[in-house]
């Protein structure tokens, strides 16, 4: 793992405005920083951990966590809100027995709360796994989540 | 030459509902049936009408086909292309008049917009460089260079072109600005850190029309007398960051960016920073310090980033739009720019028109449009048979602006005096059933989590306003709050270091200005009279309607629903968790599920 940390590093170059850009990379690699990777990092550009957690941690988008199986994103945009996007995290929340940010007890989902996606003229929208579900409903939810848990691609 | 051209959207909205997957089949069966070389099929960026996708257009019949499923495709083919004779069922259906609208510039939609800046989008393949240059462009950059920089700032300040980030500041007098400030590199900046939520004009302009941002940029660069610039995108746009990657890459190959930009003596390059998710960095200063890898908070200005920016070097930093404006204007020049939307306010804004509207997605008007015409003439007005009740523009920053004021004009001032801004662009379209303590609850639990921290009264006063809408919304609002949230706001409004907390009341002041009535009708009588908030709802199933059909029992996810076959069911107000999963799946005709507050 170290090795592909130098190799990341390497590419983006040792100044300190490449710091965001390696933390994406290496998040990309292991979907999320660990301490382990947070210390090489540190030890290979000379910056104390310290300020690398407080970089890290001000930014949504990084996870300190391993995230499950699944990720599943429900996004609470203005115009998925008004259509009805906090129903929809009761119904997840319900099934998975977790909160946001949390993952299942046997790794299988993650679930996570983000701004927006973007895909407004779609809300309200989920997206799992990188693929975004427009037009949700409550209703929906049960079957794509049997299906994923099934093992299914759909 | 192919005799036929099927364009087929491939932006994010398209995308999710598999557009990819129809341009594949489409491309296999042209070659099973032995039309691939008379049927061209073209990729485009988004066209805009998001919710109708995906969209696929015909040339040049003009045919526009929405809705399309990979199942369409074999009829496309053999009934379209093969027999010359218009599918209607894929057609537009006008949602005012019920008939189908075959041809493109007669949907509603399309026709009753001015596009300027999403010109190209829909159009050209986003992925080629040539698609691009054949639709006009690079050729304001080979004016630009041979102009002088001050000439080029001359023409962007007389096209009167604004800041279309939000603010509005005159672009050209921010070029001159950066200009004129001493130190050596300097740098241009485009924003592309949407965050506001309930928008996505940005994505769209830069997955549609990479380039026309990229040569934006360049002449900014040029007129700035900048040597590198940065794009900063947000992560949560992987399509926009991956195209204008590849924009970049053939824009260099092609000499219109790198050393001796098309042969002059004018170097410059672009570097891209993906955001990592905090809404703030769409702050210049905040911005600055993300791409110099610190945490995003923002700092005191004076300085202005023209005179210390990056790497405490000036730098000029504009929107998406505004650079995707800039070799228009070039091209077509200022008189003709300034021509557009009103005096001092010049050109077209573009909106991500969303929420309970017909019609919804990327709508580009001349700046002073009057709001009813965008929502009813082109969004096509309130679906479902509900009543338009509010706009809210500009996002957490922004408010609500009644139905009774939808005259209005949709400009900078006229916005800003109604008690809410322009914004980058987000307008949505609320309903009678949306509640306005809650969705102002909704904006301050947006701004109250991206609050940088760094100045008291936002980090704390935007907590303790979500505390008391909270207590509103949950039915335990006593009269003094609305008092107390004033004085909050205006506290946070003057004190806040940044435009994120001196904006981040504006939905409350706004809804507090126009629908008082109805924060008083949650404190004052319990009630929530859109029936959205959770604490003051609740469900029930009439026994009179209900047929015992069982579908509410078992979609429960918490089994509070009970009741015997072909008996009346009885929900368990204990258990139940009001997610309204029984209210939605109730049989149309049946109705039986209803919601209640006091």
């Amino acid at each position: 793992m170290s090795s592909n940390i130098e190799d990341i590093i390497n590419i983006h170059g040792r100044g300190p405005g490449n710091l965001i850009q390696i933390l994406q990379d290496i998040q990309a690699e292991d979907s999320y920083l660990s301490v382990d990777s947070i210390a090489s990092v540190s030890e290979a550009m000379a910056i104390p951990e310290s300020r690398i957690y407080g970089v890290a941690t001000f930014y949504k988008q990084f996870k300190f966590i391993e995230p499950g199986e699944h990720m599943i994103k429900i996004c609470q945009g203005t115009a998925c809100h008004v259509k009805g996007s906090t129903p929809l995290l009761d119904v997840l929340e319900s099934y998975l027995a977790i909160k946001p940010e949390e993952t299942t007890e046997d790794g299988k989902f993650s679930l996570e709360r983000v701004a927006c996606l973007g895909c407004c003229a779609l809300a309200p929208v989920m997206v799992v796994d990188n693929e975004v579900y427009g037009k949700m409903t409550q209703e929906k939810i049960g079957e794509l989540l049997d299906t994923l848990r099934n093992g299914g691609d759909e | 030459m192919p005799e036929r051209t099927i364009l087929i959207c491939r932006g994010t909205g398209c995308v999710s509902s598999k557009s990819p997957e129809i341009m594949e089949e489409l491309e296999n069966l042209l070659e099973v049936h032995g039309l691939a070389e008379k049927v061209e099929v073209k990729q485009t960026g988004c066209h805009g009408f998001c919710q109708r996708g995906p969209i696929l257009i015909i040339e040049p019949d003009d045919i526009f086909y929405c809705e399309v499923k990979v199942e369409d495709v074999q009829e496309i083919i053999e009934t379209h292309l093969e027999k010359g004779e218009v599918i209607d069922r894929l057609l537009y259906t006008d949602p005012q008049t019920g008939q189908h609208v075959p041809n493109y510039k007669d949907i509603m939609f399309y026709k009753n917009q001015q596009r300027v800046i999403l010109q190209n989008c829909g159009h050209i393949d986003p992925e080629k460089i040539d698609d691009y240059i054949s639709a006009g462009g690079y050729v304001a950059l080979e004016k630009t260079l041979a102009m002088t920089p001050e000439e080029v700032i001359d023409v962007v300040s007389k096209s009167g072109l604004r800041g279309r980030g939000g603010a509005g500041f005159p672009t050209g007098k921010k070029w001159q600005f950066c200009r004129n400030a001493e130190g050596e590199p300097k740098y241009v900046i485009c924003n592309a850190d949407e965050g506001d939520p309930g928008a996505f004009m940005d994505r769209s302009i830069l997955e549609a029309d990479p380039h026309a941002v990229l040569e934006g940029l360049v002449i900014a660069g040029y007129a700035i007398g900048a040597s590198h610039g940065y794009i900063y995108v947000r992560a949560e746009y992987p399509l926009a960051i991956e195209r204008f990657a590849y924009a970049l890459e053939t824009a260099r190959e092609r000499g219109y960016l790198g050393r001796d930009i098309m042969g002059q003596d004018f170097s410059f390059d672009i570097e891209i920073k993906k955001g990592a998710g905090a809404f703030v960095c769409g702050e210049e200063t905040a911005l600055m310090a993300s791409i110099m890898g610190k945490r995003g908070m923002p700092t005191p200005r004076p300085p202005y980033p023209a005179m210390s920016g990056v790497w405490g070097k000036p730098t000029n930093i504009n929107n998406v739009k505004t650079l995707a404006s800039i070799p228009v204007i070039l091209s077509k020049g200022a008189d003709w720019f300034a021509s557009i939307g009103l005096e001092g306010c010049s050109g077209t804004a573009v909106f991500a028109l969303t929420g309970k509207v017909a019609n919804s997605g990327l709508v580009e008007v001349p700046m002073g449009t009057p709001l009813n015409k965008i929502i009813f003439d082109i969004g096509g007005g309130v679906p479902d048979g509900k009543t338009f009740k509010a706009a809210q523009t500009g996002g957490p920053s922004g408010g609500c602006i009644p139905a009774k004021d939808g005259e209005i004009n949709v400009d900078f001032e006229s916005l800003a005096a109604a008690g809410s801004i322009m914004g980058s662009g987000g307008l949505i379209v609320l309903d009678e059933d949306t509640c306005m303590v809650d969705l102002s609850h909704y904006f301050l639990s947006f701004t109250m989590e991206e609050s940088c921290g760094k100045c008291p009264p936002c980090r704390i006063g935007t907590k303790r306003m979500h505390e008391i809408l909270g207590k509103i919304k949950a039915g335990r609002g006593e009269p003094s709050d609305l008092q107390k949230l004033e004085e909050l706001a205006y506290t946070i409004k003057n004190g806040s270091l940044c435009a994120l907390g001196g904006t981040a009341p504006n939905p409350v002041l706004t809804t507090l200005r126009y629908f008082r009535e109805e924060y008083e009708e949650h404190i004052n009588n319990k009630r929530c009279p859109a029936l959205v908030c959770k604490d003051l709802i609740w469900y029930t199933i009439n026994p009179e309607k209900c047929i015992g059909c069982g579908i509410c029992a078992r979609k429960c996810p918490v089994g509070a629903i009970s009741g015997e076959k072909k008996e009346v069911h009885v929900i368990d107000h204990e258990k139940c968790i009001k997610c309204g999963i029984c209210f939605q799946s109730c049989p149309p005709k049946v109705k039986a599920v209803e919601k209640k507050t006091n």
